[in-house]
This record gives C-alpha cells, structure tokens and sequence, in this order.
C-alpha cells in the first residue's frame, strides 16, 4: 500500500464517519501551475507558493506580515565589523521530510546550507540568484563548524540577510540531491522536493492539483495548524470565486475587481485586503531638456488626477503613491506631502520654468502587471490631464521585450509608465535597484542620478543598524520627492477572499501565500 | 481499396513536414526575445544574456536550429521543456488523455443530439420544429463560450448546486493514473463514489465544448437530408409505397451522411481549439491550457512540440474520416 492510497483511504474512512477530530484539510484554489519545485529556478510566485512558502524554509525569514526579517533555518547570524562577512548558526535538530525514494540519515547542518548556494553558482538557470547579484556579491562560504556557515563578501552589503530570507535561497538537502545524482535522476530534486518545511510535499498532477501533508517533524511548536494541504489550481478568477462560494476550497487570491461588493455582502466569505509590496510610476528622462529642470517634473506631476487614475484603472482598488516605496516596508517616510492636484498652479509653473508648447510622449506598456493593470487606458488620462495645461501627448507602445529594453536608453524620447514588485522588502530593493546611479541606463528609467541621493542609499547598504539605515532611507525619500523624477502613481490593493471559517490566514506583504498558521473552525 | 489508403496517406509526408516547418517558425515569429520575456522588470545582464542564449540554442544560424528540430521529431524526440527541463513528449501525453476524453464526450453529445435534431428538422422543413430547432443552433453556433461556461457554472454550479464547479474529480478522491482517462480510472480504483464524481465534473465542460460542434452538426445534416430528400429515388422509394421511416432513416440518412461526416471531422480541430478556452475555464488539465502557459512563457519547445502533435492528430483524424467515405459511399473509392 502506497502512502497515497493509505491517505485516501483513510480521508474517505474519516470522511465517512464524519470523525469528531476528522483531519483538516485546507483547500487553496490557487491561480495557476507552479513551474517546477525548486524555487531557486524559477521567478513566479505559483511556483514559490509551492514550493519555498510550503516545502522549504530558508535561513532568514520574514516575520509573517512584515516586510522584517526574523531567524529561520540560522538561530542567530552575526555581521563582521567591517561588514564583509556574515556567519548564521544553525539551528539544531532540524530534519528533512522523506519520500519513497528517500529517507534522510541526519539532521540540517552546513552541508546543506553550503550545496544550496554553491550549486547556483555552477551552470544552469539560476534566475534569482543572478538578478539579485549573488555571484559578484558572494566571495566564497565557509564551513567554520557543522553548525556554523559563514559568508564572506566582496563589499559590505546590509540588504544580504533579507536576501537569504528570499525563495531562492530555500534550503534544500544534500544528502537527497546526491542520493539523486547517484541514482541518475537529478530531475528529481524538481519534481519531488525535500525540504524543512512545514508541508510535505505528496503529490502534484500536472495543472490539476498538489497535495501536501503535515511535517509531523516540523521544527516550529504547533505549526502547521492543518493535517492537509491542497492546491486546486484554476486559473480563472471568476470560476475561483464559484469555488469558494460552494465550499470547494477555502481562500482564493486575486479576485476579480467586479466581484468585490459581493465578496464583501457574503456571510460565508471574509475579505482580507493589504497594500500590495509594488508602485507603479511615470518615469520622466531627467536627463533631456526640458524634463531636466525639477520645477517641469514636478508641474507635470501636479497635473496629474491621481483619484481619477484610482478609480478608473484600478476600480478604486489601489492607494495613491506619494513615495518610491510602498507603504508596508519599513523606513515609508509618511511625513512626506505628495505634490497637490493643481493644474492651474502646474500651469503656472511651467511657465515660471519659460516652457511653453511643449509635446512629448509618453510610453504605455502593452501588459497587464498589478502595479498598472491598464497601462494604455493610464496614458491616455495622462494624455488629458497633460492637455488641461497644455502640454501636447503621443501615446507610444512597443511588444513587451522591446519595451523593457528600448525604455533603458538614455536618450530615449519620452516619459515611461512601468513599475516594480519587491523581492525581499528591503528599501534598497526598490531605491537602489530603481533609482541609483548604478542603474542609469539600465532600471533607472529616469536616468536620475542625484549624488545627495545617492550616496545615502549607498551608505545604508554599508549600515548593519537597521534604525540607522531607515533614516537614510527617509531622508531619501525626501529628496526624491524634491526632485520628482517620477510621478509616483499608484500602490495596487491586494485582495484575499477566504471563507470565514478560515482562522490565522494573514496576508504576506511579499505576494507569497503562507498557509502554516492556517486553521478550520469546526 | 489499399491504393486509396496509399494515395491518402501519401498526401500525408508533404503536409507533416510542412506542418513541422509552421510550428517551428510560428513561434520565432511572435515578437519579443524569449529571454528579455522572461527576465521582465528585473532585466538581465549581458554577459547572462549570451549565457543562456547559447544554452537554449539560440546563438546557432536558425536553419541549424530547425534541422536538429526536425531530425529530432523525427526520432520521435520533441526536445525538453525550457521552464519544467521535461521532455515535451512525456508531458503531452501526460496531459493529452485529459483532452481526449473532454473531446470525446464532447463530440458523442454533439452527434447524438446534432444528427437526430437535423433530420427532425428537415422532414418537418418550414414547420414550427424546424424553425425552433434552427434558431436554437444559430444562437448556439454564436455562442461565445467563455460566458456561456460561466452562465452554467453560475446557474447549475452556483445556484442549484448541482453540479462541481471545475476540475477533474472530487479532491477526495486521489489515485494513481492508470490509462489517463478519469472514468476509466475512477472505476479501476475501485473507491467508492469516485466514478460518480467523475461524471459529474464531466458535465458542464462537455456540454459547453459540444455547443458549437452540436449547433454545426444539426444545421449541415438538415441541409444534406434537404438535399437528398428532393432526389428522385427517394420519390420512386415513396411512390414503392416505403414507409417514412424507411425513406427517411435509411435512402435518405445513408446518403446525407457525407457531408456529415465532414463536418464531424473537422470539427475535431473546432474541438481542440474550443478546449483551449474551456479547459481554462473548467481547470481542466489538458493541452490546451498548458499551450496557452507555454505561449506566454515562450517556452519554444512546447509550443512547437504541442502545435505538431495537435496538427498531426487533426490529419490522422481527417485521414480516417477520407477512408470512412470510402466506405459509406464505393464512388468515392474508385476515383
């Protein structure tokens, strides 16, 4: 008998009885496949639920609802002096799942930690390891005992601790990926994962459903809540919403924005809404003339109705942004004021600043992405609003590749609408990534190079303080605001629908969906 | 008898390599460098760039890259999944029975209510049956099947609850494939309920895959029957003093069965392109949601791999259906 038909089985006999302790299993309609289960592959966030949010855990991790990063798989981790080393100790008796091909002889240690990034080093498609600079970043790692792994850097780098709380940096077992490559079958690593996780995975049939059970080892005290996890993928989100309306699962992401009203009128059903960790912006190229004047950029931007934006291409589902970043992560400097809706006074302004029948374009990506869920429809209310003050607009759009890369070039004609989701909820993901001088020509769609600015988010990635780094941050915030190289439109609202029996299900400020502090109400 | 299977299966070599040929610049031909796709807002530096170029092939001449495709489907190797690193074979077939026994259920309602409806239609021409049963196909016909799945997901999911909103089968039920097939298996697994289950989710996704296949069946065999029924042997059957349904059901059917049968053919390729929305809507695991998930990913080697395969079941199809005239009607054979 196969573990799958004793589960089976044993559902059906309980379900039969209808056991007073029946076995919980928790049904997550989940909006599509996930490409693969090894999350260091990969970039979407079906494939992470799947894998790092479930099967794995990672060193770092983030404190569930916060962008901040508590220990995980490390108990403690200590930052040299100088900042150019890391070294995390392990925490003990940490076991690995096993499954029928594999049964592991001994618990976590460095070994572990060592292969799962030494292997994104070698050949291979290691997407987020390469976007995220690990291979220029990491000099070597060390094993300075069995417990203990130390990282040793090219440069000092505070951002690193949240990055091993990222999905690619998921812990994986050595000893499995050897028993594999010894039996000839490395793909299974892939297929069939073995992580630490709370969730063990049991089974996927291909765009259907996965299932998972409990890790009865699980290293954290009375987690996961449920005995069962199932993802019932359906890609639709109004047949998603059916679903959860009959019972057929219990939480749902991404409803469509038409459903709302009646999400929020069931009684079955509870909504859990959060800002989304992303903004969605008009990147001016400061670099051309008469866009190199801050007192143009900041006319524009005060021609522009936000509200309207809001509630026309986000169904009133979003916040308007005042700050590069979104206003979950930590150092959001609220103080700030965002630029009034004004046209008469932008108008003035711009005349101050001697422009006068002034035309450019502006630039509407042809996807849809949470941030700008209609980029086309965006630019033309741009278009109008620009048209009040007389400011003349060519609405511009090339196939998506092309538009990422063309959008790089410093003398690109034009304003860009784009935007950004974060990766590990640290500020310098959004303001170096997006707005450093390293990035002119490349993510930096403003080509904006601000030495002030600059050289605070520099220091804050040298800092290991973290009150110290939110300060530079805030002060960043307000010099970009000063000089508004974008015009920051827009942080999308996520929704979760869950049935209301659904008890602990907390929104991941990240995107990922977590399901270990899950319960059922009987 | 055999010269016609030849002579039918020699027009197959041209339009296998052909098919072989659009597949694989069919993809090519969409905008977009698949890498820059993939690296999204992120990016990707240039140096990864040439990396994974080389990786994936495509740093070789394009006629390079088409003839180590082509020797390759010809071994009956459709190359590995970018994204999964699986090979594309295992995974269509993996998925393919899933398609098939949506299509096929599909394609038996339509029939068996298509051709019935037709030939009521057409011996009743002019009357009130006919009329109702044609408008009824014309709206079919039209209907766009993405609300229409949604209309009876609400309707019999939602508010009746009577049937399972999507999927394949019950989530209770879990056990090994064995042919694919989910009525099939559900029977072998011996569980209690499954086979049920099973059915039930059938339901609703064939019935919204046979609307359109059902709409067109009808209406091409009223005017077939029309047709034949003006023939003079049926009046000479009539004027024999045969009995209606002999005329009907048997001259006339038999001979109106052509175009038909045409017309059922075809409409398997309507039926796997009509699966692509339903088996999205319904969450039906089949090929067709997974090529639409390749599309986006620009993973090459499954759209070219899964268009050859469709194609060449569609020719196989078409093959059988050219030998199935042979059959019906001995005129055909001899020419």
């Amino acid at each position: 008998m196969t573990l799958r038909t004793i589960l089976a089985a044993s559902a059906l006999a309980l379900a039969a009885a209808g056991a007073a302790h029946a076995q919980q299993t928790l049904v997550y309609c989940s909006e599509g496949s996930p490409e693969g289960f090894d999350p260091a592959l990969y970039t979407a966030g079906t494939t992470f639920d799947a894998s790092s949010h479930t099967v794995y855990n990672q060193l770092a991790e983030f404190k569930t609802g916060t962008t901040e990063v508590e220990p995980g798989l490390a108990e403690s981790w200590e930052v040299s002096e100088d900042g150019m080393s890391v070294t995390f100790k392990l925490r003990p008796g940490v076991q690995f799942h096993s499954n029928d091909m594999f049964t592991p002889s001994r618990e976590l240690n460095a070994d572990d930690v060592i292969y799962s990034f030494e292997r994104q080093n070698g050949e291979g498609s290691w997407e987020y390891f390469n976007a995220m600079s690990m291979p220029d970043l990491i000099e070597s790692i060390e094993k300075v005992d069995d417990m203990t792994v130390r990282f040793n850097l090219t440069r000092p780098e505070a951002p690193f601790i949240a990055n091993m709380a990222m999905d690619f940096a998921s812990i994986v077992s050595k000893e499995y990926a050897d028993a594999m490559e010894a039996a000839g079958t490395p793909e299974m690593l892939n297929q069939q994962p073995i992580g630490t996780g709370p969730f063990v995975f049991e089974d996927y049939q291909t765009d259907a459903v996965i299932r998972y059970s409990k890790n009865e080892n699980y290293w954290k005290e009375d987690e996961p809540k449920v005995d069962n996890l199932v993802f019932a993928i359906t890609p639709d989100a109004s047949v998603r919403l059916q679903r959860l309306q009959a019972g057929e699962c219990h939480v749902m992401p991404y409803p469509n924005p038409a459903d709302i009203d009646s999400i929020k009128a069931n009684p079955d059903l509870d909504l859990l809404q959060q800002e989304g960790l992303n903004v969605g912006y008009l990147a001016y190229n400061t670099t051309q003339a008469p866009f190199d004047d801050p007192k143009v950029r900041k006319a524009l931007n005060m021609a522009i109705d936000k509200d309207a934006i809001i509630e026309v291409i986000f169904g009133g589902q979003a916040e308007k942004a005042k700050n590069p970043i979104p206003p979950t992560m930590w150092s959001y400097n609220e103080s700030i004021e965002d630029d009034p809706y004004d046209p008469e006074a932008a108008k003035k302004m711009l005349e101050e600043a001697g422009v006068s029948d002034l035309s450019m374009k502006i630039w509407a990506m042809p996807v849809q992405r949470p941030y700008n869920p209609n980029a086309r429809r965006m630019a033309e209310l741009i278009q109008e609003d620009f048209s009040e003050i007389g400011v003349d607009v060519e609405i511009v759009s090339y196939e998506w590749g092309e538009y990422l890369e063309r959008s790089k070039a410093e003398d690109r004609d034009g304003a860009v609408l784009l935007g950004w989701t974060g990766d590990n909820g640290d500020p310098d993901n959004f303001l170096a990534v997006l707005l450093g001088c390293d990035a002119v020509g490349g993510s930096n769609r403003a080509q904006w190079c601000n030495e002030e600015f600059d050289s605070l988010v520099q220091e804050a990635k040298t800092l290991t303080d973290q009150d110290a780094r939110a300060a530079n941050y805030e002060e960043a915030q307000v010099i970009f605001k000063d000089q508004a190289p974008w015009a920051t439109i827009a942080h999308s609202v996520v929704f979760m629908p869950v049935r209301s029996e659904v008890e602990g299900y907390i929104i991941n400020p990240l995107g990922g969906h977590l399901f270990d502090t899950v319960s059922l109400a009987e | 008898m055999l010269k016609f299977f030849l002579s039918r299966l020699a027009t197959f070599v041209p339009t296998f390599i052909g098919v072989t040929l659009i597949s694989f610049a069919f993809i090519r031909v969409l905008p977009g460098d698949p890498i820059v796709v993939m690296a999204g807002e992120r990016g990707v530096s240039a140096e990864r760039y040439e990396e994974l170029r080389s990786q994936y092939g495509f740093d070789q001449p394009l006629w390079v890259q088409f003839w180590e495709y082509f020797t390759g489907v010809l071994q009956g190797d459709l190359g590995e999944s970018f994204i999964t690193n699986r090979p594309v074979w295992d995974e269509f077939f993996s998925l393919f029975p899933a398609t098939m026994e949506l299509s096929i259920v599909a394609i038996i309602i339509a029939t068996a209510l298509g051709l019935p409806a037709g030939v009521i239609a057409a011996v009743n021409r002019g009357k009130f049956f006919d009329r109702a049963l044609m408008s009824t196909a014309l709206i079919g016909y039209s209907m766009p099947i993405f609300w229409w799945a949604l209309l009876l997901i609400i309707v019999f999911s939602g508010n009746l609850g009577w049937t399972p909103v999507s999927g394949r089968i019950g989530l209770l039920y879990y056990f090994d494939d064995v042919t694919g097939f989910m009525l099939i298996d559900s029977l072998l697994s011996g569980q209690k309920g499954a086979f049920t289950s099973a059915v039930s989710h059938l339901i609703l996704p064939s019935i919204v895959l046979a609307t359109i296949p059902l709409a067109v069946i009808a209406r091409q065999t009223r005017s077939a029957m029309l047709e034949v029924l003006s023939e003079d042997y049926i009046r000479t059957a009539r004027a024999k003093g045969l009995s209606p349904g002999r005329v009907n059901g048997l001259h006339a059917l038999r001979n109106a069965m052509i175009p038909v049968i045409t017309v059922i053919g075809l409409s398997v390729g309507t039926l796997l392109a009509g699966a692509i929305l339903t088996e999205t809507i319904f969450s039906w695991p089949g090929i067709g949601k997974w090529m639409v998930d390749s599309i986006f990913r620009r993973d090459y080697p499954v759209v070219q791999g899964g268009l050859l395969m469709i194609a060449v079941i569609v020719m196989i199809v078409n093959l059988t259906v050219d030998l199935l005239y042979g059959l019906i009607n001995p005129k055909i054979r001899k020419r």
